[in-house]
């Protein structure tokens, strides 16, 4: 493994079952969430990664923490392998890798001040006096632009891109190297979102983080990540340079999806690709190519043969037959 | 140009326990058949309860109209009974709700809930009426129409339901149709097919369209004109390549800039510091003043009035005399 990979996830799946029971109540139904995923992060970068509602953005970033557990696959971290440790183990490993949640609202207990909300990590975590633990929150809130007076206040006394300053400082606590956002600025307001992603990217400076981002923010994405994948029911379809993927996206579903964003500029009109059809459902995805039901390009071949994640050049990697 | 929609001095209030929430406070715009007006703001600024207030379906007895008049098609429908309004919604104005499973009823069968208006409205059988359904639904692009006009909305998916929804919206061939966030809760792929059948149907029907997001790309795609809002006013309006290509106000300015430019690369954004003013706390003065980079003495005493400028209005002191306009 070369020295900058910071994260490494091999052949990742993770399977829900459904409730349901298949054709003769025989089998139970799984919703394949995430089906068999390989990419990795370097040291210091932002990996953002996009794709429809439902494709396996959120599930792939818990199962990478263990907040849900992986059906099969190996994540790496710094070269050890998370699935294989214990409970015990796993905690000294929630130092390192944190996690941000999409909703503001809903991430941030209601009956805790904000000095117990932050100050919790340090209490499962560190031996520390309480007049330390409250130094360091002070030193928190300073960091994410709280004021000191806030620590006082419950998370309903302050607005949504506060709470979100908030859940970024207590995922901070402990100085992890790796964070995981998950879509961490969409239920903010336009002039928020930039003051919230602003925070983000100074952070990741001072602190030397590591980020996967998830968003369906195509604009978000491009701007905050250096590496971006497009997930599409369960699976990577493309993963690359940022410049590359925006500039010159390989894969037919990355060429719609980047086509279809909404240009803030009314003189810019782009060639729109417009696809046809809904997502299929990941209970039952095609066969092959998981794209082809919607695919422009699809021929014969797609719904045979799944096609392989592969280096096109300068590790542009793409799942297409025909790339 | 025919006028459909003329909002003048419009006020909508709330009053909670709290105090009174000026959410709408003095807001004019008009709007020709075939043109499609995109309301913009943050959160919180009054699009929807300018929207409800259009329909006349404010929540009472909190909420109130107090001040204003609305004219659809010369007729001032502040002035009509509820009666009249029944008459009135659904039929020549329709509105598509930002959620749309709550805006579709569980239990019955798509094409039953389009007929319901259908018979209502136009005095249809149910023969006639499923005909009709059948044929909204192929205009809205839905596959097997025959076969999907039978169905239950929890068997449709996300984008299916929502053009469902604008389906029932145009059965009847409204002249004014308000879309409060139609595609916010959609995918980009399933927003562009949504945003490229609304193009269709205005071209197609001459609907007049009022549409209501957060989104300024969506805006700049299919809106003709902008109007700009902050904390309950307008704050500019004008036409679409107008306002993105020259936006005057300092609001609009900076909320086009914090929008990350997916063909250029900075470090940072740049932002809107600060935040949206308590509705129960309104300052006294221009309401985006304690935010504002320009703001002035009088910005902080007057409330700027909303000025023209060759058809492109703004309510800013930058743009006109600050001796003028209201104290308070
Ligand atoms: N606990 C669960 N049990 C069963 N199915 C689940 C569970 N969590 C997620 N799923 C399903 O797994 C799939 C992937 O969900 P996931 O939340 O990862 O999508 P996502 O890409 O994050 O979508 P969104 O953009 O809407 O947040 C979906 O079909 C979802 O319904
Ligand atoms: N029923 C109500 N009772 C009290 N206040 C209300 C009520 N409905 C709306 N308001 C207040 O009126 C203001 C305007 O609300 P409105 O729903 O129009 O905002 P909006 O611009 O549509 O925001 P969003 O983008 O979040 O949908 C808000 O401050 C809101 O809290
Ligand atoms: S493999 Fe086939 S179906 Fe899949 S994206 Fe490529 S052309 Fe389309
Ligand atoms: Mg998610
Ligand atoms: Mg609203």
């Amino acid at each position: 493994m070369s020295k900058d990979v910071l994260v490494e996830i091999k052949n990742l799946k993770v399977h829900f079952p459904t409730g349901d029971s298949g054709l003769f109540g025989r089998s139970k139904q799984v919703v394949k969430a995430v089906d068999g995923l390989d990419f990795t992060i370097r040291k210091g970068e932002t990996l953002g990664i996009v794709g429809e509602s439902g494709c396996g953005k959120s599930t792939t970033g818990r199962a990478m923490l263990r907040l849900i557990e992986p059906t099969e696959g190996e994540v790496l971290f710094e070269g050890r392998d998370i699935m294989n440790l214990r409970k015990g183990d796993l905690r000294g490993l929630r130092r390192e890798m944190q996690f941000i949640f999409q909703d503001p609202y809903a991430s941030l207990d209601p009956r805790k001040n904000v000095a117990s909300i932050i100050g919790e990590a340090f209490k499962a975590h560190e031996k520390m006096s309480a007049k330390e633990r409250n130094e360091r929150v002070q030193e928190l809130l300073g960091l994410v632009g709280l004021r000191p007076e806030h620590v006082k206040r419950y998370p309903h006394e302050f607005s949504g891109g506060q709470r979100q300053r908030i859940g970024i400082a207590r995922a901070l606590a402990l100085k992890p190297k790796f964070v995981v956002c998950d879509e961490p600025v969409s239920a903010l307001d336009v002039s928020i979102q930039a003051q919230v992603v602003n925070l983000m990217k100074e952070l990741q400076q001072k602190l030397e983080l590591t980020y996967l981002f998830i968003s369906h923010d195509l604009r978000v994405v491009k701007h905050i990540s250096n590496r971006v994948g497009v997930m599409y029911l369960g699976a990577m379809v493309e993963i690359a340079d940022k410049q590359d993927l925006y500039a010159a996206p390989r894969h037919p579903y990355t060429r719609a999806l980047l086509s279809a964003i909404p240009s803030p500029n009314p003189e810019i009109r782009r060639e729109r690709i417009l696809l046809q059809g809904d997502v299929p459902s990941p209970v039952n995805p095609p066969s092959g190519c998981r794209f082809r039901t919607r695919c422009p390009e699809a021929t014969e071949r797609c719904a045979i043969e799944i096609p392989a994640l592969k280096d096109v050049g300068d590790g542009h990697m793409v799942a297409c037959h025909y790339r | 140009m025919e006028q459909v929609l003329e909002v003048k001095g419009l006020k909508t209030y709330f009053y909670t326990e709290d105090g009174v929430a000026k959410s709408v406070d003095g807001v004019d715009f008009t709007l020709s058949k075939g043109k499609t007006l995109g309301i913009v703001g943050e959160s919180g600024c009054g699009k929807s309860v300018t929207s409800l207030s259009v329909m006349r379906l404010v929540s009472e007895p909190a909420g109130k109209i107090v001040d204003g008049e609305i004219l659809f098609n010369g007729d001032n429908l502040l002035a009509k009974t509820e009666k009249e309004m029944r008459d009135i919604r659904g039929n020549r104005i329709s509105m598509i709700f930002q959620e749309p499973m709550t805006s579709l009823n569980p239990v019955f069968t798509v094409g039953n809930q389009i007929n319901e208006v259908l018979k209502l409205h136009q005095g249809m059988t149910t023969k006639e009426a499923t005909l009709k359904s059948i044929e909204m639904l192929k205009l809205v692009g839905i596959p097997l129409p025959e076969k999907r006009v039978h169905e239950y909305p929890h068997q449709l998916s996300g984008g299916m339901r929502q053009r469902v929804m604008i389906a029932m919206a145009l059965a009847c061939n409204p002249a004014l149709l308000i879309a409060d966030e139609p595609t916010t809760a959609l995918d980009v792929t399933i927003q562009a097919q949504i945003l490229e059948l609304m193009k269709d149907l205005k071209e197609r029907l001459g609907t007049a369209i009022m549409l209501v997001t957060h989104d300024l790309g969506v805006v700049a795609e299919v809106a003709d004109e902008v109007m700009v809002m902050y904390a309950g006013r307008v704050v500019e309006h004008g036409a679409v390549r107008e306002i993105f290509a020259k936006p005057m106000h300092p609001y609009t300015q900076g909320l086009l800039k914090s929008i990350p430019d997916i063909s250029e690369e900075v470090e940072f954004l740049e932002t809107i510091e600060g935040l949206v003013p308590n509705i129960y706390e309104m300052p006294a003065g221009c309401s985006f003043a304690p935010r504002c980079k320009h703001a002035m003495d009088a910005c902080r005493e007057r409330q700027p009035a909303l000025t023209y400028d060759g058809g492109h209005k703004v309510r800013c002191f930058l743009y006109g005399d600050a001796s003028e306009g209201e104290v308070g």
